[in-house]
């Protein structure tokens, strides 16, 4: 069960502790849980699951094919492993690897990539994952997952160990809007319906769920009945509940913090085209690298904003 | 070591060989160089050092065997045949539509293959990371893994090599089956390996030891022997192996593939089979 926040204020904590304290609780629990670093531990304060389980916590260096390489043979062990690197490299650096080595194998290791797309902000264009997902959601069976706040991040690491399959996460490392409240759980694969409407269905996720609800909000104040979907997974996708909302609202805008053309918006669209066609608009990056830049300032350079998502709103209701 | 054993083994690699060629006609064409410089150290390690199990292949405290050269799988299916892990006739469907006997070593379709390899780099790798998962779970068994020479011009290799010597993984043994050839040529036309192959592992942490004759059992079990001692340290053995070995045409082309009609492989398989039957006459 989960719990939306009353308040979306931006949250005291770092996101980043969401997956460590997830992983120091279930490695207390469960002598299988591994975690390997790719020389960034200390960016995602990793380094208290070193300092706690140091027997259980591995440094490959700057080396991610091989990174996840060993965390598929650990798991063919029996051991649980969560590999993590900037989401750049634990995607393209080490994508062959998680393909065959885990995909194709069925070794089930948990890939976490951080600082997803803008969030990369100052680290610019070679740090900026915005064909990560994209890259994970052709693996056939993979899991890929975009939370959006610390109660989702936590709930969703937790949920990762549990899984048979590959799966990839996105982590934001720095402070970001409290979407949940602390306890919150979401199943993979189930959407998450934060707000009813009829007019237009807006499905986002990670550091877009929040400008669509403030989106939806905006468009309220204009007449407009928004439906909001947290699409925290994006792979497998909750058809069932996209379908149902389309079904009523006739319109959707897909937002994401990913180049679009290989995204959720992409794959939503796959499931509509083929199931229900509706309008669609999307809103994400087209065709762009990354930039050095704040993540406001990118926000509106790819046209992310809450007022370019209620904007999409309109004109897909207009093309009904 | 008892020449009797030595001569088991002896003749295991011819079977192994004999077998692989079966195999490998089934389909009429496959990596048959590859695989024939493995033959006998396949041999050493199936039929004397490993401990398995065939009625058990996922047994937990088995020793494992990662041809990271997945290539030659035909060697290591007519290996596992022999071992007992299936009737060596099921192989004689390589590469058909749907058989359980791909040309890359499967690890889901193929009972007894420990890893799934093919994209070469990766399962050195994955074999590092099986001797870590042991080792944290007190498992007393060794990982084997053969690397191909040409193999070791992928970047992963080293990647694997210097996280194996970081952790001190001496419950991994690699074996190079360094036959001198890639797919388009030799390893010195190709991509030479600096001050030899050996003195890399040796730069990179790992204990490293030379067989002259990467062909010979007795100087495979006598390396392997010794790689076991070895305490602090992954070993591997460089094996100095001819390409094709055992088997006229391939021996002399040295290619990574070949393609043969059915009068040469008739041809081949009666050379394979005399070979086998001349050997067994020779040593019992």
């Amino acid at each position: 069960m989960f719990k939306v926040a009353e308040k979306h204020d931006v949250d005291s904590r770092a996101n980043r502790d969401a997956y460590s304290d997830a992983m120091l609780e279930m490695m207390r629990n469960n002598e299988r849980i591994v975690h390997i670093d790719c020389d960034l531990a200390w960016c995602i304060n990793a380094t208290r699951i070193q300092k706690e389980f140091p027997e259980r916590f591995f440094n490959a260096g700057i080396a991610e094919a091989n990174a996840v390489g060993v965390a598929c043979g650990m798991e063919a062990t029996g051991m649980i492993p969560f590999v993590h690197s900037f989401g750049v490299f634990a995607s393209r650096r080490a994508f062959d690897q998680a393909f065959l080595s885990a995909g194709y194998s069925e070794r089930a290791i948990h890939i976490i990539g951080s600082d997803p797309g803008i969030t990369a902000s100052f680290n610019g264009p070679t740090h900026m994952p915005l064909e990560d997902c994209g890259l994970y959601l052709n693996v056939p069976n993979a899991i890929v997952l975009d939370p959006c706040d610390y109660a989702q991040t936590y709930a969703l690491t937790r949920r990762s160990a549990a899984e048979k399959n590959l799966t990839y996460m996105r982590l934001i490392r720095r402070s970001f809007r409290t979407i949940y409240e602390d306890g919150s759980d979401f199943e993979i694969g189930k959407g998450v319906l934060l707000r009813e409407g009829k007019d237009v269905t807006i499905v986002a996720s990670g550091v877009m769920v929040y400008n669509a609800i403030k989106a939806a909000e905006l468009l309220e104040k204009q007449g407009i009945d928004a439906e909001v979907i947290d699409m925290h997974t994006w792979k497998p996708l909750d058809e069932e509940l996209l379908l149902k909302s389309v079904g009523k609202t006739g319109a959707i805008v897909t937002a994401e913090n990913h180049e679009v053309n290989t995204g959720l918006g992409s794959a939503i669209a796959n499931v509509l085209a083929a199931r229900h066609p509706v309008p669609q608009e999307f809103i994400g990056i087209h065709n762009r690298y990354g930039m050095v830049a704040s993540q406001d300032y990118l926000e509106r350079e790819f046209g992310m904003t809450l007022e370019n998502i209620a904007e999409a709103a309109i004109r897909a209701i207009g093309r009904k | 070591m008892h020449m009797e054993n030595l001569n088991r083994l002896r003749l295991l690699a011819c079977e192994i060989r004999m077998e692989t060629m079966k195999i490998i006609a089934s389909k009429g064409n496959g990596h048959v160089g590859g695989s024939l410089s493995i033959a006998d150290v396949l041999a050493v390690l199936y039929g004397e050092v490993m401990k398995y199990d065939p009625q058990d292949p996922n047994w937990k405290e088995r020793d494992w065997l990662i041809l990271s050269k997945g290539h030659a799988g035909p060697a290591l299916y007519a290996a596992l045949g022999i071992a007992g892990f299936y009737p060596k006739e099921a192989a004689y469907h390589l590469n058909e539509a749907g058989s359980d006997f791909p040309s890359h070593a499967d690890h889901n379709r193929t009972r007894g293959v420990d890893i799934t390899t093919g994209s070469l780099g990766q399962g050195i790798s994955e074999a590092v990371g099986v001797a870590l998962g042991n080792r944290m779970q007190g498992i007393d068994s060794h990982v084997f893994v053969i690397c191909g020479d040409g193999e070791c011009d992928e970047g992963q290799v080293w990647e694997a090599a210097q996280f194996a010597a970081h952790n001190h993984l001496d419950n991994l043994i690699g074996f190079v089956d360094s036959n001198g050839r890639q797919l388009d040529g030799t390893i010195d036309e190709v991509m030479s390996h600096g001050k030899g192959i050996g003195a890399k592992f040796d730069a990179f942490g790992w204990g490293v030891i030379e067989v002259s004759d990467g062909n010979d059992v007795e100087q495979i079990l006598e390396a392997v022997r010794k790689a076991l001692t070895v305490k602090g340290k992954p070993t591997m053995i460089i094996l100095n192996t001819v390409k094709g070995k055992g088997i006229d045409f391939a021996e002399t082309s040295g290619e990574h593939s070949s393609t043969l009609n059915k009068q040469q492989w008739a041809e081949v398989l009666e050379e394979a089979e005399r070979k086998y039957a001349e050997l067994r006459e020779a040593l019992l």
